[in-house]
């Protein structure tokens, strides 16, 4: 009875914290590499996914080729002209040429914001991890094009002009620390929007258990948490959205920085 | 709606000319109604555009958190490297802490479009 008890109080415990959801599951190791060992984790596992379902799903809307679109292949078209819109719209026609990399960034990250919606799924983008490595690749594109097209050019994005030279070394550190702080400041904001939104929608949640639990009168008030609830996660599934498509209009203005640096 | 007006006018003046005010009142009554009716329909959607202000004011607010506390971080971590490799301790970490401080203000300033981005910036001068 009394052992009966405490696995329902910990089963309680674990649904309760808001925490749990975030956490990697190790699911069979990988092997070692440079001493480091590598399992394949919950993480692997929803990103693989993820990768498999848009890939399907577009490669199942293009397949048909049909000049009036059907309906996936609408979907399709509708992502394509969106994101191109974007891109042309702050990098100019030139940004084309990084259009796979943005498209991708873009369907990745809606994707993995959109299977956090699932119960039982984990939010790839709530790990910063993840979202740091997708900032670094945006921001090592930026730089390595940068350079390659511009040469030592590119440093004239720190160097602003009309400037007294007494003051440009001050400034340009300054452009250069607020230059160093995009990946972070990019990474970050994804991270904690889903981070916040579903640790929010999981405590609501968690109210609606535990007020229920306290019978008659409870789950009179467990009405209110409830709607609170069916209010967030419709809130969530908008922000999934706009965040996936913060990331891509800032990644659009990152590239036009290496396109056009002080042209 | 004066041209309905001088329309109807022009329609009824073979009839006597009480028919014509008769007309001209019930113009007026309906452009009264249908003034009515787009005020409110106007309130109605301003109603909502604060309602989706707030929702974007949310995101702004943790944009703008976001683009500050990583200027601060950079330039922290950038001044203690600085003195991780010099062993300038601790004169790298009090500068770049100082400068991130202000580069996270610039960051703000520029994610809300008080100053100008890099590039745009420099447009009119090298078009000039």
């Amino acid at each position: 009875m009394g052992r009966g008890r405490t696995q329902a109080e910990e089963a309680g415990s674990v649904a309760n914290d808001p925490i749990h959801q975030f956490q990697i599951h190790e699911y069979f190791p990988l092997g070692q590499f440079g001493g480091m060992e590598f399992h394949f984790t919950n993480s692997a596992l929803s990103m693989i996914a993820n990768v498999a379902v848009v890939t399907g799903f577009l490669y199942f809307a293009t397949s048909k080729k049909s000049l009036v679109p059907g309906r996936t292949q609408s979907v399709a078209e509708v992502a394509y002209e969106f994101v191109a819109g974007t891109l042309k719209s702050s990098a100019g026609k030139e940004g084309m040429r990084f259009f796979p990399l943005v498209f991708s960034l873009f369907t990745f990250i809606l994707m993995a914001n959109f299977f956090g919606m699932f119960p039982y799924f984990l939010t790839a983008t709530s790990q910063i991890i993840i979202t740091f490595a997708l900032a670094m690749t945006v921001m090592l594109t930026v730089v390595g094009y940068g350079f390659y097209r511009h040469g030592i050019g590119f440093l004239g994005l720190f160097v602003p002009h009309g400037v007294p030279a007494a003051v440009v070394p001050l400034v340009s550190a300054i452009e250069v620390i607020s230059f160093l702080s995009r990946p972070i400041s990019l990474s970050v904001r994804l991270f904690a929007n889903m981070l916040a939104g579903h640790i929010t929608l999981k405590v609501f949640a968690g109210f609606v258990v535990t007020l229920a639990g306290l019978g008659v009168a409870g789950i009179g008030g467990a009405i209110v948490p409830l709607l609170m609830t069916v209010a967030l996660t419709a809130l969530e599934f908008l922000v999934a959205f706009l965040q996936a498509y913060v990331f891509t209009i800032l990644t659009c203005m990152y590239l036009n920085d290496a396109l056009h640096p002080g042209h | 709606m004066s041209d309905m007006r001088s329309q109807g006018g022009g329609k009824s003046g073979k009839g006597p000319a009480g028919d014509e005010a008769a007309l001209a009142e019930r113009l007026r009554a309906l452009g009264r109604k249908l003034d009515t009716v787009q005020d409110e329909a106007k309130r109605q959607s301003d109603a909502e555009a604060s309602q989706s202000n707030s929702a974007q004011g949310m995101g702004l607010a943790l944009r703008v958190a976001a683009e500050f506390a990583s200027g601060v971080l950079v330039g922290a971590g950038l001044g203690w490297l600085f003195d991780y490799w010099l062993g300038t301790s601790p004169w790298g970490l009090i500068v770049l802490l100082l400068l991130g401080f202000v580069a996270g203000v610039l960051n703000v300033l520029r994610a809300v479009g008080k100053v100008a981005q890099p590039e745009e910036r420099r447009k009119p001068r090298s078009g000039s």
